[in-house]
């Protein structure tokens, strides 16, 4: 067993167990954490494969970016695992039933078909970065820039989808306020000059109740 | 380290499949629970990129790799997206329980 072959199986069996452990996991914080080195696992499995650009990709976006995307979703979330959880017993033997079969026989037609496969040697000086940058933008090109169209309409509709204006809060509308003339607040009125006495007393003594209240 | 490893391509499309079915088996478990069924899904998508960079490998063709960095792409939008959603329907229902919508009924 050369060393290549034991990280292999050392990956493999980690990378499993974490998956296990996602998809049986009591509690949705720690099932996060065992997709977190899942996916983890699987880079070292692609970094096994020379494949160390997409290795580092995924470890920068997904462990950084989109699992913390859902471990901040379920720590948000007041979430009832246990009524949740209703039905887990019933369906686990169907259930190990239906993934053993399928892995069972897809691996033992691709170990009958594929195991023969020669590795490539190790190429001096190869770089997978340059490789996989040389195609990315001259063959596929336009794909990558649908591609980043397509994240830039997920972020409109990340947004669009969660954005909500709250009702509760008082606030002035800029347009409304632009628009108002000076005869909408100021009232000029016509008034004589000349006030009878009688009259500008009981004036004064309306304004001083007025201020006494 | 050299050429003469004992690990074929059969081993990494058998982890792939391995890590396929146990996510089926996730969604058989968990079919309440809706963001479990989103992790499922995504070490769905994770085994098929296995199995693509696997065979960009052995075959010494960089457009499988090209092709896992589009699959990247898709899936980091289709969660963004997906999570939205699933706030959104948390807010509305106080629950992300499968069963609960069925509100299309009638």
């Amino acid at each position: 067993m050369d060393v290549t072959s034991v990280l292999f199986y050392v990956f493999s069996a980690v990378l499993l167990f974490s998956a296990f452990m996602v998809v049986t996991a009591r509690n949705t914080v720690h099932a996060t954490l065992y997709l977190m080195l899942a996916f983890f696992q699987a880079s070292m499995v692609w970094m096994l494969m020379r494949a160390e650009f997409l290795a580092i990709t995924l470890v920068l976006v997904y462990l950084g970016a989109v699992m913390v995307l859902f471990l901040f979703v379920v720590m948000m979330l007041d979430l009832d695992t246990e009524s949740m959880r209703q039905g887990f017993w019933r369906h686990l033997p169907l259930a190990a039933l239906v993934g053993a079969l399928m892995a069972g026989e897809i691996s033992i037609v691709l170990m009958d078909g594929f195991a023969a496969m020669p590795a490539p040697g190790p190429e001096a000086g190869a770089s997978n970065t340059l490789a996989l940058g040389m195609l990315l933008y001259t063959e596929y090109l336009y794909p990558l820039e649908i591609a980043a169209v397509l994240l830039l309409v997920a972020i409109v509709a990340a947004i669009a989808l969660t954005l909500r204006t709250r009702k509760d809060t008082r606030h002035t509308v800029a347009s409304e306020q632009v628009k108002v003339r000076k005869s909408d607040r100021l009232r000029v009125i016509k008034m004589d000059a000349v006030v009878p006495v009688a009259a500008a007393a009981t004036a004064v003594q309306n304004e001083e109740g007025q201020g006494a209240k | 380290m050299n050429a003469v490893s004992s690990i074929g391509l059969g081993h990494f499309l058998s982890l792939g499949a391995a890590l396929f079915a146990l996510s089926i088996i996730g969604i058989f478990l968990n079919r309440k629970n809706l963001i479990v069924l989103l992790m499922a899904i995504e070490l769905m998508l994770l085994a098929v990129n296995t199995n693509f960079v696997a065979f960009s490998y052995y075959l010494n063709d960089m457009n499988g790799q090209v092709f896992v960095f589009f699959i990247l792409t898709v899936a980091a939008a289709e969660s963004a997206i997906g999570l939205a959603i699933l706030v959104l329907l948390f807010r509305n229902k106080s629950t992300i329980d499968v069963q609960e919508l069925d509100a299309l009924k009638g």
